[in-house]
């Protein structure tokens, strides 16, 4: 079938996004044609999610041309790309927990009667729409809520094939379903193709694009690499066109790998029904060790547990050669051995946004900055001074709202509020996400000269390319598991990428094999 | 290079304009008593003295619900702890009666913190229920009326006493004013509390020993809510049945009017003063100007909503 | 394809509040039964009826808010500044009581609009936006009635408060002969029914969309605008819902004691109780959770307290004690869902 002589469905031309500095989408095309399953491949923050959002009018565009139908289009809001059929799913963001499962997949356009929601009709609707996607045991009575997290993902894509679309957008949609939903869905995305809808499909893992796609579209940096058919190119080179970028960034030097004594130790850590399953490192003092992976593989839980958040948490913590025994941030803190944590939302969990600079920089030491019983304002003017100077941050006044900063400088006050207490380990989640260049280099010259001081780091990144220029070791981390742990040659990025998409060490093994 | 960005003072703010609309009050009362009667009797220094004594006890209450405020809860149980206190104090008389009035507060304060930290029960309905519990006690005791007993000597001298003629009980307020003023700016539990109510999450992730601090809080709130309570019956000689009814919502209202938010995080002392004044010199001048209770209620709502409104918007 | 037939368990599971709350009262009002000297009759139940109606309609004014993830700290002074004004006008003829309900009801109403325009627009939070009106409401119903009285006219009085055998006669629908063969229809109390009157409107409202926004805003703000829904509209329908109910509560009020009073205490006193009795209802100060049924029993619940402790001959005065402290056992026993926390960070967010 010659697509390529057909009108596509999609049309995407020039489009470009910028977010303040950076620019999240440049110059992109893209064409979609109906009755096909279009893949979008990138690594994290490639520009597939802000291309989705651009479609389906979560955000405008800045410039460029988009068709629907070989129309010009432009939404304003989500509603109205539903409108004109261009329907995107998203991570359970659109569900209600309290309302139950009709009622969600109904809630925008219900069916009436006299007027008045016809809740038989409803219960009716929603049975149809889960029987289509396989989920008749999904009672439409129950409430979002009580529903497991697969189901509820399955509920948002019967909500989102309620709207009858003609473009279906899935973002990472199957990254909380089960192996069994996981079927189901594909065989809901053949049928659906067989009824010629397009779809754009965006996924991490790599077997289910082989399995699903038509014909898949890599980016890299917010720009379009390449678009091909399905069986064009193999893993190997798909994953090379992934993460072939020219290296922007410069890394500190790392030290000559030497072996350490540990000093952080877990073994058998376990937590939550399967969330965290016999995690085994250790992380020396000198040390930078990495947590690689996809998203929500568990990297921020092992990083709570250490820190005291999580209870009934299983398996061994020492510290020192010491059972750490820490339930709260609190002790973590105030710990012989003392801990910070870096945590994965500076906006709620790291910074008080509507208070002062200097209050934030010192919310971790408080006591640090008294004389007697009274915080000493001079104390405290000097600590805030020496730490704006420390991280060069950017502002005005100390006393200036957190708000008023940009990501990167607010980031920089998160880690120095910690460096406060001068901590013996570290532990960041995903500590440069969504951050200027210069100020991703800034910390990572800091953690390298933390570690020379004889810190001990653990540092969770989205970002594979930091993870390489940054940790001295990477331990990745797969649905709770750590799967791999990379060091020195081996710490590549086909195989962190390989082992993060789980494929065994077939990719790695053979570019190994290509190399030698 | 330094970039020089006007500095945040949007805090002080409702504070100005809770100070000027005291003066406005006050200018309009004098205006009306100047015609009506031919005196500025709102000006008068003994008039002052006694609206400031009169609203110290207010003052009281209010730098307790602040407090409580600033974390994000709120403390109904404050009518009935004020009468408890007295009523206890009353009771028991002679030199303990001041400390057991004093103690009642903090173990209610105690029992609150416990329900809203670690039970995590909401502070509106919590403090309400012991508020009943109070009541209830009360009732139990008194038999539903007044008690005949009197306040003791000291009582009567921190409600209606003198001093080189300032009212004690505005001496009170002054030191009670003084002391949470600077727990809130220069302690660090006075930072926690800010902290805390700005978000939670953040306050236990640094650290912060969140659920201590909003015992604490509460605690404070209870004593100082007592403490208002054995001045008031010092002032009125004794304790009665409803003498806390009109203390919990007009102190709220004041810490609010002061700028402080009601979900906690932000506002300063200063304002909660402000606020005190705002709503005790609104009294005195639409008692004075002869309103009714229906007119001064209604100013009284569109004063608190119209200050809200005007914060907002230039906020 | 399973078709879902109603299964109970689910049902059940759903509404675990509002059984809880049911069952409680149904033990508690069994136990004021079997030891009442007079025992089930129409004139005992009757009786409870008038003086739980008020609170029942001030406990369903209290559930929309709530439902939202709001409060309404103005229904006790809706309550009051509508029975004062119902105090002026329902006497007379047929047709001027009539007009007079009205004017009660879309008062009421319209206060509880102005409720929802200050806070959707003014951007200011609930607790403290109906802080304020409540003074105001307060400030009317004491300019509407300095001084307790005014006139209520007797026939509508009996006709609401009495059994609905008598409001039959009364209204000269049945004529006394007919009254025999409807002995136990006839001797429901017809407050009881205007409470399933109300429900009754509440019914078809919930499943209108803006009824569905009202739970779905609080049940999570951004699903619900990320849906599409009416996020102002359903906060502004909640107040007025809010508003109309509490007016209601105000009208019976005025049927009970025949006149008008501005009594400032009593409207915090039902506000405070009318929060208490959402909440031992199964409903969630946070927003989503809650029901019309759950609060009716929760106002229940804390009437019937009280009507046990006459027949209990419990000590007049340690009564309020025991009420408070059942109330403060029934809402501490929520707390035990804390032990399902696994994620200390969950308590927080």
């Amino acid at each position: 079938m010659a697509i390529e002589n057909r009108v596509p469905h999609l049309c995407l031309q020039g489009v470009t996004k910028r977010y303040g500095g950076i620019t999240a989408l440049n110059n992109v095309d893209l064409a979609v044609h109906k009755g096909r399953i279009h893949a979008l491949l990138g690594e994290n923050g490639a520009g597939k999610s802000t291309l989705i959002k651009v479609v389906s009018g979560v955000v405008p565009r800045d410039s460029g041309r988009i068709t629907l139908n070989d129309r010009e289009i432009a939404f304003s809001t989500p509603r109205a790309a539903n409108e004109a059929g261009v329907v995107c799913v998203f991570q359970e963001l659109s569900l209600m927990p309290h309302l139950s499962v009709a009622e969600n997949i109904s809630i925008a356009r219900p069916p009436r009667r006299y007027g008045l929601i016809d809740t038989k009709a409803q219960i009716r609707l929603a049975e149809s729409l889960l029987a289509r996607i396989g989920c008749a045991d999904i009672d439409p009575r129950s409430r979002v809520g009580e529903l497991s997290l697969s189901r509820r993902q399955m509920v948002e894509i019967a909500k989102a094939l309620g709207k009858e679309p003609e473009l279906l957008i899935l973002d990472e949609a199957t990254s909380a379903l089960t192996h069994r939903d996981v079927e189901l869905f594909f065989e809901v995305l053949h049928g659906l193709r067989a009824q010629n809808l397009s779809i754009l499909y965006v996924s991490h893992r790599m077997h289910e694009i082989e399995i699903l796609a038509d014909r898949l579209s890599v980016f890299r940096n917010g720009s379009h690499v390449a678009s091909f058919d399905r069986g064009e190119h193999d893993e190997a080179e798909i994953v090379e066109m992934m993460i072939g970028r020219e290296i922007t960034t410069q890394y500190p030097t790392k030290p000559a790998p030497k072996t350490v004594p540990p000093f952080l130790e877990v073994s058998g850590l376990s937590w939550g029904n399967g969330a965290l399953r016999d995690l085994s490192f250790t992380a020396g003092k000198g040390e930078i060790v990495g947590l690689g992976g996809l998203d929500g593989q568990g990297q921020t839980q092992l990083l709570l547990a250490l820190f005291g958040v999580l209870k009934g948490v299983t398996g061994s913590v020492r510290i020192g050669a010491q059972a750490a025994g820490i339930n709260s941030p609190q002790e973590a803190k105030n710990a012989r051995d003392r801990i910070a944590m870096i945590p994965e939302d500076r906006k709620t969990e790291g910074l008080m946004l509507a208070m002062s600079v200097a209050d934030n920089l010192i919310s971790t030491s408080l006591d640090r900055v008294c004389r007697g019983p009274f915080i000493s304002e001079e104390k405290a003017r000097d600590t805030v001074n020496e730490a704006i100077r420390r991280l060069r941050i950017k502002i005005g006044d100390p006393s200036d709202p957190a708000w008023t900063l940009s990501g990167g400088n607010q980031q920089k006050v998160v880690i120095a509020k910690w460096l406060m207490i001068e901590p013996e380990i570290i532990l960041l989640n995903d500590p440069t996400r969504g951050i200027d260049v210069g100020t991703k280099q800034e910390i990572y010259q800091l953690l390298r000269a933390l570690a020379d001081a004889g810190a001990t780091v653990v540092m969770y990144s989205s970002d594979y390319d930091e993870l390489i220029g940054c940790c001295d070791r990477v331990e990745v981390m797969y649905d709770g598991r750590i799967v791999a742990t990379l060091s020195g040659e081996s710490l590549t990025e086909q195989a962190l990428v390989s082992h993060a998409l789980n494929l065994g060490n077939g990719v790695a093994r053979s570019k190994e094999m290509e190399s030698t | 290079m330094r970039i020089t960005v006007a500095k945040w003072n949007s805090a002080d703010r409702p504070v100005y304009i809770a100070s000027a609309f005291v003066v406005l009050i006050l200018a309009v009362g004098t205006i009306y008593t100047l015609v009506a009667q031919g005196t500025a009797t709102l000006l008068s220094p003994s008039y002052l003295m006694q609206q400031l004594q009169i609203g110290s006890f207010l003052g009281v209450v209010a730098a307790g619900m602040m407090i409580v405020i600033l974390i994000g809860h709120i403390d109904l149980s404050v009518p009935w702890t004020l009468t408890t206190a007295a009523m206890l104090a009353t009771a028991v008389g002679g030199p303990w009666a001041i400390l057991l009035g004093l103690s009642l507060g903090a173990v209610v304060g105690l029992v609150n913190g416990v329900g809203v930290a670690y039970l995590r029960l909401p502070s509106m309905i919590f403090t309400l229920a012991v508020n009943a519990v109070l009541q209830g006690s009360m009732v139990a005791m008194t038999g539903g009326t007044s008690p005949q007993s009197q306040a003791t000597e000291l009582m009567r001298f921190l409600g209606a006493g003198t001093l080189m003629g300032i009212p004690v009980a505005l001496l009170v307020w002054t030191l009670v004013s003084v002391c949470v003023s600077t727990v809130l700016t220069r302690t660090p539990f006075g930072r926690s509390l800010y902290i805390v109510g700005n978000s939670e999450a953040a306050a236990y992730l640094s650290g912060i020993p969140n659920k201590r601090v909003i015992v604490v809080s509460f605690i404070l709130c209870g004593l100082l809510t007592a403490l208002a309570g054995l001045m008031l019956a010092g002032y009125s000689a004794k304790a009665y049945q409803g003498m806390g009814d009109l203390y919990a919502l007009p102190a709220i209202a004041a810490v609010v009017i002061g700028g402080a938010n009601i979900l906690g995080g932000s506002g300063k002392y200063r304002g909660t003063v402000a606020g005190v004044l705002v709503v005790v010199f609104l009294n005195s001048v639409l008692s004075i100007m002869q309103m009714s209770e229906a007119i001064r209620q209604i100013v009284y709502g569109f004063v608190i909503l119209t200050m809200l409104l005007v914060y907002r918007r230039k906020a | 394809m399973t078709t879902h037939r109603f299964k109970l368990g689910l049902a059940i599971r759903q509404r675990v509040g509002t059984i809880t709350a049911g069952a409680i009262f149904a033990l508690l009002y069994l136990a004021y039964h079997v030891h009442h000297p007079n025992g089930f009759t129409a004139q005992v139940v009757g009786q409870n009826a008038n003086e739980s109606v008020a609170l029942v309609l001030a406990a369903m004014a209290q559930t929309v808010p709530v439902l939202i993830g709001g409060i309404d700290l103005s229904v006790g002074a809706v309550m009051t500044m509508t029975n004062c004004l119902a105090s002026h006008v329902l006497s007379g003829n047929a047709q001027e009581v009539s007009l007079g309900l009205a004017a009660c009801i879309l008062v009421s109403t319209a206060f509880g609009v102005m409720n929802g325009v200050i806070v959707v627009y003014g951007r200011i939070q609930p607790i403290i936006a109906t802080l304020a009106t409540s003074a105001i409401a307060l400030g009317l119903a004491l300019l509407l009635r300095p001084f307790p009285g005014g006139e209520i006219s007797e026939t509508l009085s009996l006709l609401l408060t009495g059994s609905l055998l008598d409001s039959l006669v009364e209204s000269g629908l049945v004529s006394q002969g007919v009254t025999d063969n409807l002995s136990v229809l006839g001797n429901l109390p017809t407050p009881m029914l205007l409470v399933f009157a109300a429900g009754a409107l509440w019914i078809p409202f919930q499943r209108t969309v803006t009824g569905r926004s009202i739970v779905a805003v609080g049940s999570s703000e951004t699903a619900a605008f990320m849906s599409g829904l009416p996020v102002p509209r359903a906060k502004i329908a909640a107040f007025a819902v809010s508003g109309m109910l509490a007016g209601c509560a105000g009208v019976f009020l005025a049927m009970q004691t025949l006149s008008g009073n501005a009594d400032l205490p009593q409207a915090g006193t039902y506000t405070l109780a009318s929060i208490a009795a959402v909440v031992i209802g199964g409903a969630v100060l946070t927003g989503g959770v809650g029901g019309m049924l759950g609060s009716v029993f929760g106002a229940l619940i804390l009437r019937v307290i009280a009507f046990n402790f006459r027949i209990f001959e419990i000590e007049p005065l340690i009564q309020p004690l025991v009420e408070g402290t059942i109330l403060l056992a029934a809402i501490s026993v929520s707390a035990t869902r804390l032990l399902r926390v696994k994620n200390r960070l969950d308590l927080y967010r």
